[in-house]
């Protein structure tokens, strides 16, 4: 049986790819990218009930910060009963999400610029290199050059752009290109399952 | 322009095939990265004192183009869950997409399999930990502080707020080990990790932890490419200083 299924998932996964280079085969791509789409849809519901499973398990164990999870459980609930009852446009929806997820998630943001600057200082003393030191020496730059009183001619328009759009941009795209050629070939092991994490043995 | 995608492809595909299957004389060498040189200590180490490992595997949905990254993680799940499955805290896993948590607790349970350890799988290892960005974080975050955690591996598509989990490693003294797809969220932990992976390394390490001859032939394949494109690319600019092109 499993030797089955793997057969089919090699080949509708080849048949998508070929998709991309075939268009005689780019309606069927279509309807199967279509299919997937629907079971990863099925697969959130899936996901908010395993939420709902471990937040349930933590507050039955009286784990440490269960009261947390007990806020999770009732905003989950009464989200989901008022999503469903209302619809996701409802002006009460749309005041949750912009006036509760959005604030949230805007502050998160801002701690994370702190939280930048922090792991920034503590660089130099946890790793001593040469490209620590390179690394924090450009964000310094940079920074410096970005600030609106900087406008020193030579260095904010020749050094700043000739850092970020030749310097920067020629290792990003180096990087982009090394991202690539791993995503690629890893696609390629598990389309072929020679590498089968998930689905057994 | 398609066609030189589906040319690049289907050498990728022959050539790694071929040196799969094609008998070495020697086993590969790799150059020494140091954050893979640390996972396989961290492993034994969890096993020892009964800690156990948090494995992220950041937001990537398969169907989007970061998927490459998730893959790469849950492979990566894989090889710890069958090392550190029988020990007294096993390996817990968060996701931020629901797709890839539902394959992160199938790809747990398979490494149980893989271990004899089945009757040990506990489904609530494998988690949801918020299906956006910072709720991802958010949720991924205590389990960092509250579950007795030795090692916080990241692995996968992550984008800034990969620094808050790094952070509430920190706060818990926990070591992060960590690689993604993302430019950002590189910068990030190579700044706050105590080891990044950068670039491609997040897609190696499956061939430095010895997990089969895929692997190693998948990372041969990336140089006999890599090459290729470095040479495409010098023989463009030099066409193109002579006026060829």
């Amino acid at each position: 049986m499993k030797v089955i299924s793997a057969a089919f998932a090699i080949a509708f996964g080849l048949l998508v790819l070929a998709g991309y280079f075939i268009p005689a085969l780019a309606p069927i791509q279509a309807v199967l990218i279509k299919w997937a789409g629907i079971l990863l849809a099925v697969s959130a519901l899936i996901g908010v009930f395993n939420l709902v499973i471990v937040h349930g398990e933590k507050i039955r164990s009286r784990e440490k910060s269960n009261a947390y999870s007990t806020l999770l459980l009732i905003s989950l609930l009464l989200t989901f009963v008022f999503g469903l009852a209302l619809g996701p446009g409802h002006p009460i929806m749309q005041g949750v999400v912009n006036g509760v997820i959005l604030p949230v998630e805007a502050s998160l943001m801002a701690i994370l610029s702190v939280t930048l600057l922090y792991a920034a200082i503590r660089l130099l003393r946890r790793r001593v290199d040469v490209m620590s030191v390179v690394f924090l020496l450009t964000v310094l730059l940079i920074v410096a050059l970005s600030l609106p009183f900087a406008g020193i001619p030579l260095l904010g328009d020749v050094l700043r752009p000739w850092i970020t759009q030749v310097w920067a941009m020629g290792g990003a795209r180096g990087i982009l290109i090394g991202v690539a050629l791993g995503a690629l070939t890893t696609g390629l092991r598990v389309l072929l399952a020679m590498d089968r994490p998930y689905g057994g043995k | 322009m398609v066609e030189l995608s589906a040319i690049l492809i289907l050498l990728a595909l022959i050539l790694l095939l071929a040196l799969t299957f094609l008998r070495r004389k020697s086993p590969p060498t790799f150059r020494a990265i140091p954050a893979l040189t640390r996972l396989s200590r961290v492993i034994g180490l969890s096993v020892e004192d009964g800690t156990r490992l948090h494995v992220s595997l950041g937001r990537g949905g398969l169907l989007s183009g970061r998927g490459g990254a998730s893959l790469a993680g849950l492979s990566m799940l894989r090889y710890l869950t069958e090392r550190t499955s029988v020990s007294d805290s096993p390996p817990v896993a968060t996701a931020g997409d629901p797709a890839l948590a539902v394959l992160t607790q199938d790809t747990l349970r398979a490494g149980y399999q893989a271990a004899n350890a089945e009757d040990l799988y506990q489904p609530t290892t494998g988690r949801l930990s918020g299906p956006t960005p910072f709720s991802y974080a958010a949720g991924a975050m205590p389990v960092l502080r509250d579950e007795n955690v030795s090692a916080n591996v990241l692995m996968g598509d992550f984008g800034p707020e990969v620094a808050l989990l790094v952070d509430a490693a920190e706060r818990a003294r926990v070591p992060t080990l960590g690689g993604s797809d993302d430019l950002p969220a590189q910068a990030i932990l190579f700044a706050a990790a105590q080891e990044p992976l950068i670039g491609e390394e997040l897609f190696s390490a499956g061939a430095y932890l010895g997990a089969g001859p895929a692997h190693a032939a998948s990372l041969t394949v990336q140089d006999i490419l890599r090459w290729a494109l470095v040479l495409v690319l010098l023989g463009g600019s030099v066409m193109k200083l002579l006026g060829m092109i």
